[in-house]
């Protein structure tokens, strides 16, 4: 049964700490680890550099043993999605990696971007003016989105091909370890969120309650599986699978902190290069998760890559419910009094 | 190259973030358009016109590399008066033989120079006649998924033996140099013309050959990267080519950052060319030696004895390889066993080997880590030649669809093979993986880079070097004691490598050492300058001759690239000599200066007497800039100081080739051999002496036919390799791309009824397969010649058998080759396309007969088990 201590931020709705919402400087020390634990770790999956070879997805089953299954999950069978190259379709408890690939196109013939020369001193000629707005065109997903080193064009059809490597974004609040009532999600030494499932109970609460739907119960087994970042490595000093797999950089594993100022560089690169639909997803510990262990530079809204736009930890309303809840109880307590008390006279 | 080449993948991007332009030229976009800053989809099989059409945008703009060319490239030679351009005669060049639609090359000679190849031999080139360059560089060993490459009948690597220095013009001026020549072959290869034929618009063709210009020159260079796209073709030697004229030309070649780099189809296939798994060479670019022409050992190697260039000391690498291999034996008066060398006696290519078999004349036949029942060209033509075999050896990791056609292919559906009629024996022994062996692998770069056991083999697995050591061993025990003569190439043979373990794994270290070879006194060589024909010296291959200097497998060296300079010598070894950059003396100027601070590399220290750099240099160390040979120099010694290219007779690079090739000079755009559009160029539709196997398993689609409006062209995804064996068999792979399918526009998805996900037939007239559809922008129709074309795409990965299954795309394709090394033109074919599944069983065959009716083509009718005789050119 839950338990929630009368000290519970949950139970008094009094967060100063932010325990169940917004930044968390050190979120491993905050669940009691010593002083001397390790820095918080996590993978920035830099998207405009994933080839979508798919190595991390291989390299991951490989690892962690997890068995073939098709787009819905279901174990040891197969099958085409037509959804571009993705025959993954989604993370779940045997694809704890997946490769999203998003084609778009659009109807006009853009003038080309111009074909830099960087670093060319003499003899540089601009190959093209400036690139030309076209006010007709729809401010869509892949018009203003379009980012110039990746634009490409086929003559009457622009084509963008995205391509990205979605995780377990091991939350700062990470509302699966919140709801869980065995103890077998817990937080790490490295401040990942990882399930035991020696201990796991086939109750199935964190599946709602994770806001990006990745964690996913096994159909034939009840348990929930999911991106461990692969703790048993890192326990013996090897980064994660996927990364060491990934044949492009384009997902890092290291020291958070490192991470998220590599990351801000990258994106300050590529505005500087003119890519404007570039932005960080999961960075900002202000969000509704408090920010995430796993973050993403996309190049497009995060809709498009199938990505929450608003990921909000699903436990941040608790004290509010409490509180709701505490009122409620009093009430009744206070009907329930006085109807005695009534009685009494 | 993302797409199949995804590890290597990661330096172009290191290569974007630094800065640099990544231009993706294919007719499809795939991942690596999706990363590259420009895609430029062009009509399968119209990469000459496009390369063409930058080459012609140079010499218009005088944008070549001028010093660069007058000093480094032929273009100063002057040609023979009676040489005639593709458009004097209409899309011929002189010399051709209607009859043998075959060259005489005797015009296409530099003037007054005489040339030792005697006409009519063209096709029995020395080393020296070839006209490509030994090295990942040379169009020679271009790619060959599978192994599937031939090559002329004999053919080496390096210059033609010129007789004397050509004529030259060093103004460039003359009518007749090389280089107005060239401008003239080139002129009509416009803008205009480039849209006309590769469907390209003119604005995004500039763009190409601005970018592509603008990046070439004294501080600047700029690299061609390609793989089968440009090799699987009926000129795809030529392709290689116009790309060599265009890096010439632009001063690429032998400097950091240029380069035309081959990527190869399989792991170690550099490997598996330069120590060949091919017939007609040995190992290091050597001929193989012909039956009727090469009797005494001395006619073997007069050709190369007397040229300018390192092939002139192939004597001392021959004696040496003969040394390795028949040690003690090998003497001075037995010709160094020369004599117990196999022999061609005419081609004996991989296809051609196909049609034989169908004859019934090949007795047996060994697979080894390959699957032509579904990875070859016209897959159902391989299948009928294992069907006609006595016996077939199958080394691979998985029981693939090579092993198993005698019961499940798909001729046992339709009935034209039955199981109780095919007579072959089939051994199939598995073999071991990369991890569970020790050996190298030769990448592109020519990179040997070691790799050690892990772990054992399971059950019966064993190595390639396992399996043949103990062959060759057991054969020896039995032929010991023989007195029959024939016998004794094996008997002779070094065959005494120490093995280890439970397995008695013979030694690959011992087996590099051999390659690398020996000196006098038994030791490791430093390199192949010490190699001698008098045969105290032993070496397995010339061209990897060092990798075991010092008695230290440089191979297996792994200083990582922090703690060394940007070329990483250190890192593994790369032949010859560890050069990491070829003929890099071209990176410094006549006056061995570097071309400019940003570029430099190779450079002539004047203090130190000799050429300086990070790099070995691909020159004789000490020979000055401005060393004019002596009269009556040899080999190297005959190379001025301003000869970069030490391979060629001449020294240079060729923008145009004098001789050694089968099909011209100079690359021309031809339409492949089945094409729907006419030539827009010439009347000549196809390469006129491309290779045609002609019988009833091998139908051709005739050019611009009704019947086949579609082209279609084949490939790999990244989840899979080849054709399948490694990666259909496995869960992890399967389940990232299960299904077969063919990726069509939304154009002509909506002309054909085609549904996304819904099932597709293709017909050929070799046969009919069945696909899942892939609708997708992606896949665009192009504007030609005043009509819409559509591309097909269809990746080949899958067969019968494994996790995965589904028709062979391999099936759909026919076999036509290029005339100088017998790639087949895989990369581009016709078809058509309907919604639905295919007939089965006999239907099918009366489906396909169908077609061919409507096409006005042979019948493709087969006899008992699937023969059909080997029909002449009409």
């Amino acid at each position: 049964m839950t338990t929630i201590s009368s000290a519970s931020a949950a139970f008094t709705g009094e967060d100063p700490g932010n325990r169940l919402f917004g930044p968390v400087p050190d979120v491993t020390g905050d669940r009691g680890y010593a002083d001397d634990h390790p820095a918080r770790v996590g993978f920035f999956t830099d998207t405009s550099v994933c080839i979508g070879c798919k190595a991390c997805e291989v390299a991951c089953k490989e690892w962690n043993l997890l068995p073939m299954d098709d787009a819905e999950g279901t174990v040891d069978a197969l099958g085409l999605t037509g959804a571009s190259y993705d025959n993954t379709g989604m993370l779940g408890a045997n694809s704890w990696r997946h490769v999203a690939f998003v084609e778009q196109s659009r109807a006009v013939d853009l003038p080309m971007p111009t074909v830099g020369l960087p670093g060319a001193a003499g003899g540089q000629r601009p190959l093209e003016d400036p690139p030309v707005v076209h006010p007709q065109v729809p401010a869509s997903a892949t018009t203003a989105e379009q980012s110039a080193p990746l634009q490409t064009s086929s003559g009457d059809r622009e084509i963008r091909w995205l391509m990205s490597s979605d995780v377990c974004k091991h939350c700062t609040h990470a509302a699966c370890l919140d709801v869980c009532p065995t103890g077998s999600l817990f937080r790490t030494e490295f401040g990942t969120v990882v399930v035991q499932e020696d201990i796991c109970n086939g109750c199935g609460y964190c599946v709602p309650a994770c806001p990006y739907g990745v964690i996913d119960q096994r159909q034939d087994d009840g348990r929930v599986f999911k991106c461990t970042l692969c703790y048993d490595r890192l326990t013996d000093g090897l980064q994660p699978a996927c990364a060491s797999a990934c044949p492009t950089e384009s997902i890092q594993f290291g020291d958070l902190d490192a991470l998220q100022a590599r990351a801000d560089e990258r994106l300050a690169a590529l505005q500087a290069k003119g890519v404007e639909g570039a932005r960080l997803y999961g960075r900002d510990e202000t969000d509704g998760v408090g920010g995430a262990g796993a973050f993403f530079l996309l190049l497009d809204e995060p809709e498009v890559y199938g990505l929450p736009p608003d990921p909000v930890v699903t436990t941040r309303d608790l004290p509010a419910m409490w509180k709701s809840v505490g009122a409620g109880a009093a009430m009744v307590l206070g009907l329930v009094a006085s109807a005695f008390v009534g009685r009494r006279r | 190259m993302a797409e199949a080449h995804p590890v290597g993948f990661q330096w172009v991007m290191e290569a974007k973030a630094r800065g640099a332009t990544v231009i993706h030229v294919d007719p499809r976009f795939t991942r690596t358009s999706a990363l590259a800053d420009l895609h430029v989809p062009l009509r399968a099989g119209s990469d000459i016109a496009f390369l063409g059409g930058l080459i012609n945008y140079v010499l218009q703009h005088e944008l070549e590399f001028r010093e660069y060319v007058a000093a480094y490239t032929n273009a100063a030679a002057i040609l023979r008066e009676d040489f005639q351009d593709t458009e004097d005669l209409d899309g011929l060049f002189s010399g051709y033989d209607p009859e043998q639609g075959k060259y005489d090359e005797t015009t296409w000679q530099y003037e007054g120079v005489e040339v030792t190849a005697a006409a009519g031999q063209r096709q029995s080139p020395k080393p020296g006649a070839s006209g490509a360059s030994v090295g990942a560089e040379s169009g020679q060993d271009s790619d060959a998924e599978e192994h599937e490459q031939g090559a002329s009948e004999q053919s080496g690597s390096g210059g033609i033996p010129v007789g004397g220095k050509p004529r030259r013009d060093e103004t460039l001026q003359h009518p007749r140099c090389v280089f107005q020549v060239l401008k003239r072959h080139y002129a009509r290869y416009t803008p205009e013309m480039v849209h006309e034929v590769c469907g390209i618009e003119p604005q995004l063709f500039l763009k190409v050959a601005e970018a592509l210009t603008s990046n070439s020159g004294r501080e600047r260079t700029s690299a061609f990267v390609y793989s089968v796209g440009w090799t699987h073709h009926t000129v795809g030697v030529q392709y290689i080519r116009a790309a060599s004229v265009l890096q010439a030309l632009l001063g690429n070649m032998g400097r950091p950052g240029g380069g035309i780099l081959a990527l190869r189809g399989h792991a170690s296939i550099q490997g598996s060319t330069d120590i060949p798994t091919l017939y007609n060479i040995l190992p290091g670019y050597i001929p193989m030696p012909h039956a009727r022409e090469d009797a005494s050992f001395d006619d073997f190697i007069a050709e190369a004895a007397g040229s300018v260039g390192y092939w002139g000391n192939m004597k001392k690498y021959a004696v040496s390889l003969l040394k390795a291999w028949w040690g003690d034996a090998a003497q001075p008066e037995n010709d160094f066993c020369f004599g117990y060398l196999p022999r061609l006696t005419g081609d004996h290519s991989s296809y051609q080997t196909v049609a034989q078999q169908i004859q019934g004349t090949v007795p047996g036949y060994f697979l080894v880590g390959e699957n032509p029942a579904v990875g070859h060209a016209n897959a159902k033509m391989a299948r009928l030649g294992l069907a006609n075999l006595e016996w077939l050896v199958v080394r691979d990791l998985q029981l693939i669809e090579s092993a198993t056609f005698w019961e499940s292919g798909p001729e046992i559906e339709t009935g034209e093979l039955t199981t109780e009629g095919i007579g072959t024996e089939v051994f199939f022994l598995p073999a071991a993986a990369h991890v569970e062996k020790d050996g190298s692998f030769t990448n592109t770069q020519r990179l040997l880079q070691w790799h050690s056991q892990a772990v054992e083999p399971p059950g019966d697995c064993r190595s390639d070097l396992w399996f043949y050591f103990h062959l060759g061993r057991l054969i020896r025990e039995k032929l010991a004691g023989s007195t029959d003569p024939r016998d004794r190439p094996i008997l002779d043979l070094t065959w005494d490598y120490p093995t280890h373990g439970p397995l008695a794994e013979p030694s690959a270290h011992g087996v590099l050492r051999e390659i690398s070879g020996t000196g006098p006194d038994g030791t490791a060589v430093d390199g192949y300058t010490a190699l001698k024909d008098d045969g105290s010296t032993s070496c397995g291959c010339w061209i990897y001759s060092g990798v075991f200097a010092d008695e230290v497998n440089q191979a297996n060296r792994k200083k990582p690239h922090l703690e060394q300079d940007l070329v990483a010598a250190e890192w593994g070894w790369a032949w010859p000599m560890n050069r990491r950059i070829l003929y890099n003396r071209a990176s410094a100027d006549p006056d061995g200066k570097p071309w400019s601070e940003r570029k430099k590399y190779v450079y002539w220290d004047e203090d130190a007497g000799r050429w300086s750099g990070p790099d070995v240099p691909d020159f004789q160390a000490t020979k000055r800039p401005d060393h004019v040979p002596p009269e009556g120099a040899e080999a190297e010694d005959a190379l001025g100081g301003t000869d970069p290219f030490i391979m060629q007779g001449d020294g240079k690079a060729w923008l145009f080739v004098p001789a050694g090739l089968a099909d011209g000079p100079m690359p021309t755009h031809y339409e492949p051999a089945e094409s729907p559009v006419p030539n827009p160029l010439y009347s000549r539709q196809a390469n006129p002496s491309r290779k045609e196997l002609r019988g009833a398993w091998n139908r051709a689609n005739p050019a611009m036919s009704d019947a086949f409006p579609f082209v279609v062209t084949t490939y790999r995804l990244t989840e899979h390799h080849t054709a399948g064996g490694m990666s259909r068999t496995l869960e992890y792979l399967a389940e990232l791309q299960p299904e077969f399918f063919c990726e069509v526009s939304p154009q002509l998805a909506a002309e054909r009824g085609l549904e996304h996900l819904g099932w597709a037939t293709l017909v050929s007239t070799r046969s009919a397969i069945e696909a899942r559809v892939l609708v997708t922008e992606r896949m665009r129709p192009l504007r030609v010649a005043g009509r819409e074309v559509h591309q097909i795409g269809l990746p080949y990965h899958w067969g019968k058998n494994g996790i995965t299954t589904g028709d062979s795309a391999n099936d759909l394709l026919g076999v036509v080759m290029d005339p100088n090394v017998h790639i087949q033109e895989s990369k581009v074919a016709t078809c058509d396309i309907r919604p639905g599944r295919r007939p089965r069983g006999p239907e099918l065959v009366e489906f396909v007969e169908g077609y061919r009716r409507r096409a006005g083509v042979a019948s493709g009718r087969l006899g008992p088990n699937g023969r059909a005789p080997i029909e002449e050119r009409s």
